[in-house]
């Protein structure tokens, strides 16, 4: 059981994240834009997150936060 | 559920300005990361530089000074000898260090002053609009070379780490890079052992830290961590250079 939750207002949108994830449930969520005007990084499939911080590991401006 | 990652207390709640998938961000995190862990937020005085991270001192949590282009290494070095028994350190990039500022960090290493810097290499002049630079690669296109670099013209790419590594006074000289989880972690290594390393007086310590610029470089920030894997780390290869045992 682990969860990542994401501070999309401060996401860039650079996918970096999506790199990252051994279980590619990291997608950009191209239904809705944040304040900055890009496309936030979500995950859909929580059930699959695994915690093992690797998206947070990567993300340059500290969106992610990762419980387990 | 227990919080495995969290944004370190480190870093200002401030949003850096920074391109979407620039790794300052990630560089940002992991030295503020150490600082926190060795407990010397409330010690550390860092020194930005001139470029892209000029604005540092507005995201580390800590005491921060502002240094003319290059001369970071030479501001610490008043710093830390005014005041020993802090933290110092500098946060330059290549623009920074590796040109204007090459007196600087060759003098400051050749002194063996206790600072630690944080180099990071990213090939390119961010700030004032992706010119070439020291470190940047043959056959790299930049505003100022745009058939690419050529070594007739321009010579070689810098290594700055080779280069400081043959220095007594640096005792810590590492390459590290963060294009994937598993090099950010040994990134953090490194940069942790380089502040220890200042913490025992062994001497001055720098990490040089590959890094993207998707901007100036023209490519998406996901190509650019590839684009650094193929490019960068055959021609900066990443190691140890220098631990305080040899120097």
């Amino acid at each position: 059981m682990a969860k990542v939750t994401f501070k999309e207002d401060i996401c860039k949108g650079c996918q970096l994240c999506t790199t990252a994830c051994p279980k590619n449930i990291i997608v950009m969520a191209t239904d809705r834009i944040n304040v900055k005007g890009y496309h936030p990084a979500t995950v859909l499939e929580m059930e699959k997150c695994i915690g093992c911080a690797n998206c947070a590991l990567i993300c340059p401006d500290c969106v992610i936060t990762v419980e387990r | 559920m227990a919080i495995v990652f969290e944004k370190t207390k480190g870093l200002t709640d401030k949003e850096t300005h920074y391109c979407p998938g620039c790794t300052h961000g990630i560089i940002h995190r992991l030295v503020a990361e150490v600082l926190e862990e060795l407990d010397v937020l409330g010690n550390a005085i860092g020194v930005a530089p001139v470029g892209c991270s000029v604005l540092a001192y507005d995201y580390f949590n800590v005491d921060m000074h502002e240094a003319s282009h290059g001369r970071a290494p030479a501001v610490a070095t008043g710093i830390k000898r005014a005041m020993p028994n802090n933290v110092v350190f500098t946060y330059q990039g290549d623009g920074d260090l590796a040109s204007i500022g090459t007196a600087e960090i060759v003098h400051v290493a050749h002194r063996g002053e206790k600072i630690t810097t944080i180099f990071v290499n990213n090939a390119i002049y961010g700030m004032t609009g992706g010119q070439m630079a020291p470190t940047t690669l043959i056959g790299q296109k930049a505003t100022t070379c745009q058939d690419g670099r050529s070594k007739a013209h321009s010579g070689m790419p810098l290594r700055v780490s080779e280069m400081l590594a043959t220095i007594d006074g640096a005792a810590f000289v590492e390459r590290v890079s963060v294009h994937n989880p598993v090099e950010i972690r040994k990134a953090k290594k490194a940069i942790k052992k380089a502040f220890e390393c200042q913490i025992k007086g062994e001497g001055f310590s720098i990490v040089e830290v590959l890094s993207t610029c998707p901007t100036n470089w023209g490519i998406a920030p996901t190509e650019s961590l590839k684009w650094l894997e193929a490019n960068m780390i055959p021609y900066y290869p990443l190691g140890n250079f220098r631990t305080p045992e040899e120097a």
